[in-house]
């Protein structure tokens, strides 16, 4: 594995990012969207906690299952129609090398995206108690979940040379782990444990308490690997 | 410096794309593709750049196999795909630049391997331009720089004149001529004349076969092709009888009436290959009273060939 070339294929893709407008769109509505229910939570629960925040159905439903797939839409399926991914599968460079760089900057793009809780944290902090402990691993839990579902998005524009195609098929996948977690009440008891481990809810709910569970750990990475591991298949399959 | 292909067949699902083909290509060798749309051209070109596997048979670039050892002939290879691979929202020297690094090219000499490029391929004036914003003679250009930046032993170039100018062509077929004194080329194309004005070699596929292999003049040689005179007479005689007496020479194939100007009548008269028959048409067109206003030979040309072999 060489990371300059991971560091190529990372830098351009971040760049093309900026250069279009749904690096801005992305990060603006969520700091409107986040920003006003940050605001409404704080006030009106009046206790010092971003529990009610990081817990909005809203907000994780917008992020993981809108923005995510919009992100990664154009991923690998603008290459593909443009011919450019021609061009990258005859450079000295590997499949798996390729398919990090343009993982790595998605998933840049969504750490910087959630960067103003960090801001929404030390605003509370000035005025009142917060517990810093649950702050980061509902932080990190929701990294974690973008990471698996950036996954998701990767993988499925590899598939299609139709970015609206790529987004709408990962927006059902995605949509698909969010919401089985809550519709796990009309399933009986006996399957629901299960159905609990595969469902994205159940561990982002753990880690949100704060804690950090090997088991969620390993939902997480393992996810993350099978999605990359079916990238890589994915483009192996122009020459079966 | 060197390709080897050995054997080489592909399917595509139940498609035979390339049938069973061998050639060898060596340093200093521009060789030219030619064959009809779907013969196997880009097929071929992208199995010997690592794009995709063969079926069977083996690819061996400068004694690295495609599908062992692929990263290494990948560091061999300038590569211009058929659909141009460009990012419309770079500059060129973004895009050189980018290219450059995927290529290994050292961070120290990007910028004057990319400044070279921009020179020899005359980019100088776009150089801070999207490329979705170039016309489609630029494009090409940062195309071809595209390939050639990493000083390549091996240059693949599908279809490299397609969308130029006639001024462009000459310039990209000089460059192409000069690089191919150090480098070993392939080019593909359906102009015949790019063949003849680049080439120093040529193959003809068709149906993934190779039909032919060798220099311009070989292949001119070898055809089975007809010697041709344009006759032009004036029209103060009777066509049809000059037309069958003319018919009559020996060596004389088939006569064709092709025109009458308003003074003139207009034959092609097609006779045995390397035969001259300037001077018996004359006597011919004198023995019907009838007057030679020009008479114009024509060699088969790889057109003809080329029509010959793919039909």
């Amino acid at each position: 594995m060489n990371t300059n070339n991971i560091k190529t294929i990372f830098s351009k893709e971040l760049k093309s990012y900026f250069n279009s407008p749904v690096a801005y769109i992305v990060m603006i509505v969520f700091m409107v969207i986040s920003g006003f229910l940050f605001t409404m939570n704080f006030f009106q629960v009046n206790i010092a906690s971003m529990r009610e925040f990081f817990g909005s159905f809203f907000i994780q439903l917008v992020l993981f299952v809108v923005f995510i797939p919009a992100i990664t839409m154009r991923s690998f399926s603008e290459e593909k129609k443009q011919g450019t991914l021609e061009l990258l599968l005859t450079k000295p460079i590997t499949d798996m090398e390729l398919i990090l760089g343009k993982y790595l900057a998605a998933l840049t793009l969504i750490v910087i995206t959630l960067s103003p809780t960090v801001l929404y944290f030390i605003i509370i902090k000035m005025i009142g108690p917060i517990a810093f402990w649950p702050f980061v691993t509902s932080l990190l839990g929701y990294i974690l979940m973008s990471a698996f579902f950036i996954g998701v998005g990767v993988f499925v524009s590899s598939i299609t040379e139709n970015q609206i195609i790529a987004f709408i098929v990962a927006v059902l996948i995605c949509l698909f782990f969010f919401l089985l977690g809550k519709l796990l009440i009309v399933f009986p008891p006996s399957v629901v444990s299960i159905f609990e481990y595969i469902t994205t809810d159940y561990h982002l709910a753990n880690i949100s308490r704060g804690v950090i569970d090997s088991r969620v750990l390993i939902y997480y990475f393992s996810m993350i690997f099978l999605s990359l591991f079916l990238t890589k298949v994915s483009l192996e399959s122009r020459k079966w | 410096m060197s390709i080897k292909v050995t054997n080489l067949t592909k399917y595509y699902g139940n498609y035979l794309a390339v049938d069973n083909i061998s050639f060898e290509a060596k340093k200093g060798e521009i060789l030219g593709f030619l064959g009809p749309n779907g013969a196997g051209k880009s097929t071929t070109m992208k199995i010997i750049t690592t794009y995709l596997p063969p079926t069977s048979g083996t690819v061996v670039v400068d004694g690295f196999d495609v599908e062992d050892k692929s990263l290494e002939v990948r560091k061999k290879l300038g590569y211009l795909p058929e659909l141009n691979p460009l990012y419309y929202d770079m500059t060129p020297v973004e895009y050189l630049d980018f290219v450059a690094k995927l290529d290994g090219v050292p961070a120290g000499e990007i910028k004057k391997k990319r400044e070279e490029m921009i020179k020899v391929c005359g980019l100088e004036s776009m150089r801070k331009k999207d490329i979705g914003t170039l016309s489609k003679g630029y494009k090409q250009r940062v195309g071809l720089a595209q390939a050639m930046i990493n000083n390549p032993d091996v240059l693949i170039l599908d279809e490299p004149t397609s969308g130029l100018d006639p001024n462009q062509i000459i310039e990209i077929r000089n460059l192409i001529k000069k690089l191919g004194k150090e480098k070993t080329v392939i080019l593909s194309t359906h102009i015949l004349s790019e063949v003849t004005a680049t080439c120093n070699r040529v193959i003809i596929i068709n149906k993934g076969k190779i039909v032919a292999d060798g220099t311009p003049e070989e292949l001119q040689a070898k055809s089975k092709g007809q010697s041709l005179v344009i006759l032009e007479v004036k029209n103060n005689c009777d066509k049809n009888a000059l037309s069958g007496s003319l018919k009559d020479i020996r060596n004389v194939n088939k006569v064709e009436f092709v025109k009458d100007t308003g003074d003139s009548f207009v034959f092609n008269i097609y006779g045995d290959k390397g035969s001259d028959l300037r001077e018996v048409i004359s006597n011919k067109v004198t023995q019907q009273k009838a007057t030679v206003l020009s008479m114009q030979t024509k060699q088969s040309s790889l057109e003809d060939i080329f029509r010959e072999l793919t039909k």
